[in-house]
């Protein structure tokens, strides 16, 4: 019988430390590849995904029942990352004088700028260098969005939440989202042949 | 559909989210508008494009770390209230029992005063104790680590003797 995330967090707070175990064997990956995409860093990826599992080990006695485990997990992890990622451009900001402010939803932080073929015949470490690049130079919402939306699979419900904002913003800030991606990835989207056999299984 | 609603319809509709109705009208649109159908077929390309970059596994040491800093965490509020407090009540009850019987003693056995006072000295022990316990008593002695060694006495002395110097 597999318990649910929601009854393995009551039996934490209940005492039990093993259903934590069990949380943290089904979330750790996730949420570790979550920040690393976030921050860039692994070594600060899972610095913090040991901060989140340790605040949501802290507030178990707390806890309720009220939203998703999942939203909780995610908004905790959103929230230090956002700090993380603040906190190391204002430190390098102090270093580099010519930096400009980078607020929410304005500018995005710089491209990839090292020399590399960007086409699809790029090795795929340096594609996928490239692309997560491009991700991180989103807008910090808008990444957050895609993150949770692409790779997490999350539900719009549920990444509105975390988010603090309407489906239909969510909905705006995705499309948004996902253009930039586009036109920032061109080199790599456009030349349709490489992906047609991809493409077999979607429907029209 | 304009092709600025299609927009916002379009990502829930090529994730198959979109409900039944928005899903036809988008449809619709995309059969009628080239722009917005080639927008969508790069849409898909970039999705494939984005399953590229591979996941990332917690180094070895993770569930390790994880452990020993949950095994550090302080015990929860109620266990360091309650635990020591079946002695303290058993040593009030004992502090009780011992001064019942002994009024009821002759005044003149000074020999019972005596344990009275041990069992006092127990209570204060056991008081201490539970002291000890406080986690967060415990964790203010981490302040004393951060004292510097080298005592600012020194300078202080030498500041007052000038200022004496200066004043007399
Ligand atoms: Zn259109």
């Amino acid at each position: 019988m597999t318990r649910s995330d929601v009854q393995l967090m009551l039996d934490v707070k209940a005492g039990d430390d093993s259903s934590f175990n069990l949380l943290l064997q089904k979330y750790r990956t996730p949420l570790v590849n979550f920040l690393y995409r976030m921050v860039r860093d692994t070594a600060t990826a899972e610095d913090l995904a040991q901060e989140v599992f340790l605040r949501v080990y802290r507030a178990r006695k707390q806890y309720s029942p009220s939203a998703k485990f999942t939203t909780w997990l995610f908004r905790i992890a959103t929230n230090l990352a956002l700090n993380s990622v603040r906190d190391n451009r204002h430190r390098q900001m102090e270093v580099s004088l010519d930096a400009t402010p980078v607020d929410e939803d304005v500018a995005p932080l710089q491209l990839p700028t090292r020399e590399m073929r960007i086409d699809e015949h790029m090795v795929e470490r340096d594609r996928a260098d490239f692309i997560r690049g491009v991700i991180s130079a989103l807008p910090e919402k808008q990444r957050v969005a895609v993150l949770l939306h692409k790779y997490e699979e999350m539900d719009y419900g549920e990444i509105a939440r975390i988010l603090d904002c309407s489906e239909s913003a969510l909905k705006s800030l995705l499309f948004r989202a996902y253009e930039t991606l586009r036109v920032q990835l061109a080199p790599l989207v456009s030349p349709p042949a490489r992906h047609a056999g991809k493409e077999a299984h979607h429907e029209m | 559909m304009k092709c600025e609603d299609v927009s916002k319809e379009l990502i829930p509709y090529l994730d198959r989210r979109a409900n039944s109705a928005d899903r036809h009208e988008v449809e619709e649109h995309l059969a009628a508008c080239s722009a917005c159908h080639a927008r969508a077929e790069e849409l898909r390309r970039l999705w494939s494009v984005l399953d590229e970059v591979p996941i990332v596994e917690p180094s070895l040491g993770f569930d390790a770390r994880m452990r020993a800093r949950i095994a550090e965490e302080p015990q929860p509020r109620w266990f360091r209230w309650f635990v020591p407090q079946p002695r303290l009540a058993l040593s009030i009850a004992l502090l009780l029992a011992v001064s019942v019987w002994m009024s009821r003693l002759p005044q003149d056995n000074s020999g019972l005063a005596g344990s009275a006072q041990s069992e006092h000295e127990q209570f204060q022990v056991i008081k201490n104790l539970d002291v000890l316990e406080n986690y967060d008593v415990l964790s203010k002695f981490d302040a004393l680590d951060e004292v510097p060694a080298e005592q600012p006495a020194q300078p202080d002395k030498q500041n007052d003797q000038q200022q004496q110097d200066d004043g007399g």
